[in-house]
Order: structure tokens, then sequence, then C-alpha cells
């Protein structure tokens, strides 16, 4: 089965590597986010515990995850153009793992998401982002930024199979997107009125940031870390359940 | 000959759609069937039920007497699939989309059977052109060649011609006769009547979820009756007289300078009729003898459901 899910990924990683508009969504909007957020408004941003000029530091776990997510949308394209052209039924007609198949999907979409991630954060670094985080440290926002990806593919499944066409197959990343922003990615929440507070405060997506934020910035995570897991486990769970039901359906 | 695939009893719906009425159909091992059937009439459905893609409410479909839904990997060693549309990567090559399925199909070395059938399918000059650019014709043959890939006994096809230029139609005609000479067990699926009576050794008629007929293409042909002698005449007046003269014949008027009459017996018959008009003085200006075509049978066949 495993031998059969890097075959299959393999091919999807050269659908990637030759299309250009994917590593310009994938990795230059997330890096042109960064540089915006950083040059235009960092400079009058006034967060509480944030140094000026050190707006960096606070926005780019946020842009990691903004990469994380621009990523999804071409996951979701890809698998609901196999659905529609009949590759689907050409690998699931082959004598291998019905689950190699959405495995290699899920695989060749971490892999891109993660290197899209390691090239914005280098740029971060570039342009100042400086960390005292241990290795230890650096190992568990490694690890949480790959759980995120794979949580974020398994969700991109239903939706692609689900969906009729490539547009709407994609356009559930303007939700990630969405609960992005309305998180502590780019400003604290406090500062948000009172509904959205309590929303952003509560949502997945401020867990994870929080997490890494705090990691990376050597401070105490409290509950985030815990609560960071149980979303991504629950949310990849359903998500994988719901994905593989469809998936026999269609 | 032993039945390579049963299907029996085999029921599928949709919701409130019944698709799959109640079809049962054997394919005898080396042989091509061709399931005839208008749109909609449930050929894919059944072609997805019997390669276990599609899970079928009631009944069984075994390929080589293992039932496809308890072993389907097992039976899945035994058959490719090729899909209505062309199923081939439009971003890899043709080359790369060979060696991707040799992989999948755990094939010795995927490389050389990528090429062997790259030569066989003629699309060698092609091979490292991205399947974007490759015509239709092209990208067909590409799929049969992806679906020979391991070299399956059985082959299912659906609609394998359906979009093609008649010139490439022809040509994928005599892949899949090259395919049966070579022991390939073929089941199709085609609305073409020319096509079943081209390639199969036995058709079956799909409509509104059932078979309506089945048999050869000559047993079928004969469903819509014996040979016809057709006469034209010079004028209708002599066409009237040649009707009386010819009156054990069981003539029938064509149009008012036409007559048509079976031909139970070739040349005694078309030799006596011409003999009898003769001594009429009545010729005819021309006949010729009509074979019943799968079309008749068709028409015959959906005249008779409806």
């Amino acid at each position: 089965m495993l031998k059969d899910t890097f075959t299959l990924a393999g091919r999807l990683i050269k659908h990637n590597l030759r299309s250009p508009d994917t590593i310009i969504t994938v990795v230059l909007m997330p890096i042109m986010i960064l540089l915006m957020m950083v040059y235009l408004f960092g400079g009058s941003m006034k967060i509480a515990g944030v140094a000026h000029g050190d707006y960096i530091n606070y926005v780019l776990p946020g842009i990691l995850l903004i990469t994380i997510a621009s990523g999804a949308a071409y996951t979701a394209m890809r698998i609901n153009v196999d659905k529609t052209s009949g590759m689907f039924d050409r690998f699931k007609s082959l004598p291998i793992s019905k689950v190699s198949v959405l495995g290699g999907q899920a695989l060749a979409s971490v892999s891109f998401m993660l290197i899209s991630t390691g090239i914005v954060l280098l740029v971060g670094v570039l342009i100042g982002f400086r960390s005292s985080a241990s290795v230890g440290a650096w190992v568990l926002v490694g690890l949480l930024l790959i759980g995120f990806a794979i949580t974020i593919t398994w969700l991109s499944v239903p939706f692609a199979l689900a969906a009729s066409s490539v547009d709407g197959a994609s356009a559930f990343s303007y939700i990630l997107l969405l609960l992005l922003f309305v998180s502590s990615a780019f400003v604290p929440v406090t500062g948000m009125p009172k509904p959205l507070h309590l929303f952003a405060e509560h949502q997945p997506m401020t867990h994870v940031i929080m997490t890494i934020r705090q990691l990376l910035a050597v401070q105490n995570v409290g509950n985030h870390g815990w609560l960071a897991l149980l979303w991504l486990a629950g949310i990849t769970l359903v998500a994988y359940i719901i994905g593989l039901r469809l998936y026999r359906r269609v | 000959m032993e039945a390579i695939i049963t299907v029996s009893h085999v029921q599928k719906r949709f919701k409130q759609q019944v698709v799959l009425e109640d079809v049962s159909l054997n394919v005898t091992a080396g042989t091509i069937y061709a399931l005839l059937g208008a749109n909609g009439a449930g050929k894919s459905t059944l072609l997805k039920i019997m390669t276990g893609l599609l899970a079928g409410d009631q009944g069984q479909v075994t390929i080589n007497q293992l039932p496809v839904t308890e072993n389907l990997l097992q039976v899945q060693r035994l058959f490719s699939f090729s899909a209505q549309a062309a199923t081939v990567d439009d971003v890899l090559s043709g080359y790369e989309n060979l060696v991707l399925i040799a992989r999948l199909r755990h094939v010795g070395q995927p490389k050389a059977a990528a090429k062997a059938l790259l030569k066989q399918f003629d699309l060698l000059q092609a091979k490292d052109k991205r399947v974007a650019d490759y015509s239709g014709g092209m990208r067909r043959r590409l799929d049969l060649a992806m679906s020979l890939v391991g070299d399956p006994e059985i082959l299912f096809l659906d609609e394998p011609t359906t979009g093609l230029d008649p010139t490439s139609r022809e040509a994928l005609w005599r892949t899949i006769q090259t395919l049966k000479a070579q022991g390939k067990t073929i089941f199709l699926t085609t609305q073409y009547l020319e096509e079943a009576d081209q390639l199969a050794d036995n058709i079956g008629f799909l409509r509104d979820g059932q078979i309506v007929a089945t048999g050869t293409p000559a047993a079928m042909k004969r469903l819509a009756g014996t040979d016809q002698l057709e006469l034209l005449f010079a004028t209708a007046a002599l066409c009237q007289q040649a009707r009386l003269v010819l009156d054990e014949f069981k003539p029938k008027m064509v149009d008012t300078t036409g007559l048509s009459m079976p031909l139970t017996e070739m040349v005694q018959t078309t030799s006596a009729v011409l003999t009898a008009l003769a001594a009429a003085d009545c010729p005819p200006v021309t006949f010729k003898v009509v074979t019943p075509t799968l079309d008749d049978v068709f028409r015959k066949l959906t005249k008779a459901v409806s």
C-alpha cells in the first residue's frame, strides 16, 4: 500500500512542479502578504508585549498557516479534477488499496505545503524574524505544522469530492483564509468586538497560532497546545471518515 | 465454451429511478461482447457494477467464477477498465502515464513495459509529449495502451470510439480485433450498431434497464426478418401489374413504383420472380436484395418494448 501511495504522490508532485500558477499562489502570495504586513502595517501596529519592530515575530506564525491554507486550494482542485476526469475510476479499477489513492493525494499535498512553509519561513528569517527557541521547541513547531497540514489536507477531501466543479472545490480555502483573518494571526483577539472576540478566541486557528507563537517566543503555551491538538485530531478524524465515505461513492 | 463473466439478476436504482431492472448475461472467454443501448440506458452503470466500481442493489457478477464484490482485488488483477472519456493524465507525457500504471500494477520492468506499449500503439514518437497536446485518437490509443499494462485477460471498454473521427474509429476497431485474436475477452458498450456488427461475437440490447435481446449479430439481424427483394418499376401502372403477377410471393408496395417481398431462398426466389415478370412483359428497371441491419433490429425491438 505504501509503495502505491508513494507512486501516486509522485504523480501529483510532478503536477505541482509543472504548474507555475501553483507555485505563485502557494509560495509567492504568502510571501507578499508577509512583506505587506511587516513593511506596510508593521510600523503602525501597537501590540501589548510586542516591541516596536518585532511585528515580524508576531505575524509569522499566522503567515505560515496562510501558506498551508493556500496549498489546500490546490489539493482540493486536483482531487476534484481526478474525480471529474475519471482518473479515480481508473485508479479504483486497479488492484491497489483504495486508501492509497487518497493517501497519495494527502502525501503530495502535505509535502508541498511543508516545502512552501519552509520557503516562507526562510524569507521571514531574511527580513528579521528571530527566535531563541530551543531545538525541542522548533521540533514541536515543526510537528504542529505537519499536523496542521495533514488536517487541512484531509479537510479538503470531502469538499473536493462533494463539489461539482473545480471552482467549487477550491473555494473552500477561502473559508480557511477567513478563519485565519478572524483569529490572532495579525492582531490580538482582545481588541475585536465581543462576538468576534469570543469566536476568534476559541476557534482552532487561534490555538494553533498561539502555540507556535509562544513556543518560538519561549513563552508558556498554556492550554493552547492541548486545545490545538484536540481540534486538529478531531477535524482530521471527521474529515477522514466523511472523505472515505464520499470517495467510495464517487 | 465456458463463461468467464457472468451477470445474474443485477438490479440498481438511484433514489426512485430504476436504472437496471434485472440484468443477466454471460460472456465467453476469448470473445467480444457488445452491450448496445441508447444514452441513459444504463450501460455505464452496468459496466461499473461489473468492474466493482459501483455496488449493485441485487444480483451478482462473477469473473473467472469469483464473485466480484467479495474478491475485488483478486479479480482486478484479471481485468482492466477503460472509461467513456479517455482517462489519461494530461499533465504527464504518454510514457509517464504508462509507467505510472505499470508501477501501480506492479509490473516487473515498468519502463520497458511502457516503451513496448508505446511502440505497439504507434505512440513512440510522441512519448515525451504532454498528453494535453495529443489528438483525440492518440488519447484513445494511449488510454487503451494503459488498459493493457500488465497484460490483463479481460478488457472492459466503455464506449471506446465515442467522439473519434471515422479513421481513428476504424483504427481502434482493428486494434480491438487484434486483441481478440490474441485471446483477450472484451466487453464493450456502444451506441453504434455498426460497431457492434463489426466487432462483436455476441450482442446484448439494453433498454430501460433490461436486456431485451441477446445473440450473435447474425441472429440479431434475423430478429428483424428475412432478406427482402426490392424491385423498382418505370411507372406506377407497371408496378401495379407486377404486384398482381407476383401475388404468390406476397409483395408489398414500397411506394408507387416499388415492390418488396421476402426472400426465403435467395437464388430460386429471385430467379422465379424475374422469370414471371419477363413472361408478363413488365420487367423491373432495377432490383436489389436488402439484408436487415442491426438498425432494423434496434428499431423493431424499440417498437416492441414501446
